[in-house]
C-alpha cells in the first residue's frame, strides 16, 4: 500500500525537474525496482496510473527495471544471487548478511519535451 | 503523434524530446529526514526503538509492561495508527509519555510524521523512546525513522512462517520478539520450526520469546534494550 506514497514521491521530483528544465510533457520515465525493495511491481503501476492521470502525465510511460537481489559470502569471498529471498551462499551454503544490490528505488531518468 | 491526440501528425509546434538523468532514490527525502531525527534522538541522548508488528500481535500490551517496568524514568512512546487516540490513552495509563500519531489512510510512519510528533513530546527525564508503527508487516519496513534499534515483534498465533513470508522486515530487524508464548500450547505453535525461519532470514538477529499479557520474558528485552542505551 505504501506503492501510493512512493509514487507520490516520484511525480513530485519528476514534476519539480520538468519544470526546472522547461519541459511541458514527460513521456516516459524510467526506475529502478530491487527485489529486496518492498515494492510490488504490479501495485506500483496501479497507483501510478492513479496519481499520474491529468496532465503533464497524460502520455507517460512509466518503465520498470528489476533488479536481481546480490549478496556476498564472507566464507568463499564471492558475490552470488541467491535463488530466493533466503540469502544462502549457493556454492557453500552460509548465511550472507551482505547485500550488494536488490534494495534498489532508484527514479534513474526521463524523457521529456 | 502530436503528443495531444494521438493522430500520427506530427505536431508544428512540438518541442524536441530530451533526457533528464536523474539517479535519485525515491526514499532520500525520508533517508535524510530519518538522518536528522537521529540527530535529535541523540542531542536528547535517547535509545530510539522501532517497533514493527501485524496488527494485534501485542506491541502495544508490550509497551504498556515496558512502560511499567522500565524504572524510576518513564518511558517516552511515538505511537502511529490510522485512527484514534486509544494507544496512547493506554500507554498513559500505564506510565508511559506517550504522542498518538493518526496517518489516516498512510499505512505506516515515516521520518517526516515522527519529527513532528517528537517535537510535542516532552523528552525530559527519558532515555528510552520506543516508536509503534502502524500494524503492518510490509509497508513500515521501507521507511527508516531514524531508530537506532529496529524491533520486529510477532505472535505465536500467527504461524510459524511469517518470517520467510515477510522476510524483508525480520532481515532488517536487529532483534525479533515473539509474544504470546504463554498460549504457544493451545496454538499448537511450532517452537523450534519459527527458530529456523528466523535463523534463515534474520540471521543477525537477536530473538526473545515473552508474554506481554503475564510479563514473563521481558527481562531479556529490557536487558537488550538497556545494552542499547550504553552503546
Amino acid at each position: 500500500m505504501h506503492e501510493l506514497a512512493l509514487i507520490e514521491e516520484l511525480c513530485r521530483i519528476a514534476q519539480q525537474e520538468a519544470t526546472a528544465q522547461g519541459a511541458s510533457t514527460i513521456h516516459s520515465i524510467l526506475l529502478r525496482l530491487g527485489r529486496l525493495s518492498g515494492v510490488d511491481a504490479e501495485a506500483l503501476s496501479q497507483a501510478f496510473a492513479v496519481v499520474a492521470s491529468g496532465p503533464p502525465w497524460t502520455a507517460t510511460h512509466l518503465v520498470l527495471e528489476l533488479v536481481a537481489t546480490e549478496c556476498f559470502c564472507s566464507r568463499c569471498q564471492q558475490v552470488f544471487t541467491p535463488v530466493d529471498l533466503i540469502h544462502q551462499c549457493s556454492r557453500c551454503g552460509a548465511l550472507s548478511n551482505t547485500v550488494l544490490q536488490g534494495r534498489e528505488l532508484e527514479l534513474v531518468s526521463m524523457e521529456v519535451s | 503523434m502530436c503528443g495531444d491526440c494521438g493522430c500520427k501528425q506530427s505536431s508544428p509546434s512540438a518541442s524536441p524530446r530530451f533526457k533528464i538523468a536523474l539517479h535519485q532514490n525515491l526514499l532520500e527525502r525520508n533517508t535524510r529526514q530519518a538522518l536528522l531525527n537521529q540527530v535529535q534522538f541523540d542531542q536528547h541522548d535517547l535509545l530510539a526503538v522501532n517497533l514493527i508488528s501485524a496488527p494485534g500481535s501485542g506491541k502495544t500490551a508490550f509497551l504498556e509492561q515496558l512502560a511499567r517496568r522500565w524504572g524510576r524514568q518513564p518511558i517516552g512512546v511515538i505511537v502511529g495508527d490510522l485512527a484514534t487516540d486509544n494507544d496512547a490513552q493506554r500507554l498513559e495509563r500505564a506510565g508511559a509519555r506517550a504522542v498518538q500519531i493518526r496517518t489516516g489512510d498512510l499505512c505506516h510512519l515515516d521520518a517526516d510524521l515522527v519529527a513532528r510528533a517528537f517535537s510535542e513530546l516532552d523528552t525530559s527525564g527519558l532515555d528510552l523512546l520506543m516508536i509503534e508503527n502502524v500494524g503492518n508487516l510490509v509497508c513500515p519496513t521501507a521507511f527508516p525513522l531514524g531508530e537506532h534499534r529496529r524491533l520486529a515483534l510477532i505472535s505465536v498465533t500467527e504461524g510459524e512462517d511469517k518470517p520467510l513470508k515477510y522476510p524483508a522486515l525480520f532481515n532488517s530487524a536487529d532483534a525479533v520478539l515473539i509474544n504470546k508464548i504463554d498460549l504457544a500450547e493451545v496454538a499448537g505453535f511450532d517452537r523450534n520450526a519459527i527458530l529456523a525461519n528466523l535463523r534463515v532470514t534474520a540471521p543477525h538477529a537477536q530473538v526473545f520469546e515473552m508474554s506481554a499479557r503475564s510479563g514473563s520474558g521481558l527481562e531479556a528485552v529490557m536487558d537488550w534494550l538497556t545494552g542499547g542505551l550504553e552503546n
